[in-house]
């Protein structure tokens, strides 16, 4: 049931729905660095950070170059026995190497490195024009939906507890020593979940159309 | 944040769509204005679609449990463990902690969610107990721990990559790795496909009929 818009289209601008329950509301600036969240169901809103753009393309950059690191560098180290064997990031990407295990391996490498790495690339993307006042690049909107999208799939916080728990079950049988890539990384986890402290899809949003 | 005056007045009774990707809020057409995305005042279909992604993740959970996870072989012993298998191991070892990680990532959390969701779809329709706030509090907590589940899979892949000392010790993993990812995967998508905004419709239509 709809009734016609009673909104004119200045009105529209300044309405903000809730996305967990759709109240409507009139939305108006919140400081920096606090919270406007839906009077129904609490839902943060609108959450600005001072200076979140530099910061978050900082941190962006930051993390591909921590990234080149723990692909390039040894992971960890095990030995036992007199044997010992040392894995990078890619071999436990592609551990599931037989039969109808080999797709697994590229969902893996998808999940702890090529999409948080997809997901900083656009974030860069859409927002560095804006630092440099310039109008967005092509497909900046395009960019900026799949970081927001692939939100849930970047799932590099979870490979590390996982690499966490995997050690903590060995560490009775074998020496394991941690290789420069598993600081890199696990620095990078860090980074990206500071990261994410700076997105409010509204503020961001609202910083891309507004120089178009 | 300001309310509007008057009584509650959501997006879609306003005649107007609120975009789920750029918060953006709009007339209603095919594709938001500001970034393209296609715009829906609720997502009716999306509720054939939870259903749909609950069941196939719920069918493959069932290989997921029954076949091996991991295929250790020492000294010329092979020996395959699968979930569940793996964390009553874990507690002979005395490992309690690392047992209880493993139990309410891969068991705990995965029927959790399974039940969860087929709750929250079935609330729309029937009358239930708790509120739509509880609802959406069960609703994001099912949205954010979901992911977790995927752990087990790390842990398999990080094993198996490290433990290759030939005859000594190797790790492989076994078929359960993947029925376990993709019923992850797709409990994932059955959530996404959940709209929250249809929790927020039902209990504002029952008090006043």
């Amino acid at each position: 049931m709809s009734t016609p818009t009673q909104f004119d289209d200045a009105a529209l601008r300044d309405l903000i729905a809730c996305p967990r329950c759709d109240l409507l509301h009139r939305s108006h600036r919140v400081a920096d660095g606090c919270v406007g969240r839906c009077k129904r169901c609490h839902t943060p809103l609108i959450m600005p950070r001072a200076q979140a753009i530099p910061r978050i393309i900082a941190l962006s950059l930051t993390v591909l170059i921590l990234l080149v690191g723990a692909l390039y560098f040894p992971f960890l180290e095990l030995n036992a026995g007199g044997f010992s064997n040392s894995a990078s990031l890619l071999d436990a990407a592609t551990a599931f190497n037989h039969g109808l295990l080999i797709p697994l391996s590229g969902a893996v490498a998808a999940f702890m490195v090529l999409l948080p790495a997809v997901r900083v690339a656009s974030l860069v993307y859409a927002l560095v024009p804006l630092l440099f006042h310039q109008p967005p690049a092509r497909y900046s909107a395009y960019a900026l939906r799949l970081a927001n999208r692939l939100r849930p799939w970047a799932m590099a916080e979870i490979f590390i507890i996982g690499v966490v728990v995997a050690l903590v079950k060995i560490v009775d049988l074998a020496d394991v020593t941690p290789g420069p890539a598993f600081w890199a990384f696990s620095v990078m986890v860090i980074i990206l979940v500071l990261n994410d402290t700076y997105m409010c899809r509204w503020t961001l949003w609202n910083a891309l159309t507004a120089r178009r | 944040m300001e309310r509007l005056d008057g009584p509650p007045l959501t997006a879609r009774r306003a005649g107007l769509v609120a975009c789920t990707q750029c918060t953006r809020v709009q007339r209603p057409a095919k594709n938001c204005e500001r970034c393209a995305a296609p715009l829906h005042a609720r997502e009716y279909m999306g509720l054939q679609r939870v259903w749909a992604w609950l069941t196939v993740g719920l069918l493959l959970y069932i290989p997921a449990n029954t076949y091996p996870m991991l295929l250790t072989s020492t000294l010329g012993s092979t020996s395959a463990s699968t979930i569940l298998g793996g964390v009553v191991e874990l507690v002979q070892y005395g490992s309690y902690f690392i047992a209880l990680i493993v139990f309410v990532a891969s068991v705990a959390i995965p029927v959790m969610k399974f039940a969860v969701i087929a709750y929250l779809a079935l609330s729309l329709k029937q009358m239930v107990p708790i509120s739509a706030h509880q609802r959406l509090v069960l609703f994001e907590v099912v949205e954010f721990i979901g992911r977790w589940s995927m752990i087990d899979v790390f842990v398999v892949a990080i094993l198996s990559a490290l433990v290759q000392l030939g005859f000594v010790a190797t790790v492989n993993p076994g078929p359960a790795a993947a029925c376990f990812a993709l019923s992850v995967v797709f409990t994932m998508l059955s959530a996404q496909s959940f709209d929250p905004r249809l929790i927020w419709d039902a209990s504002e239509e029952t008090p006043e009929k």
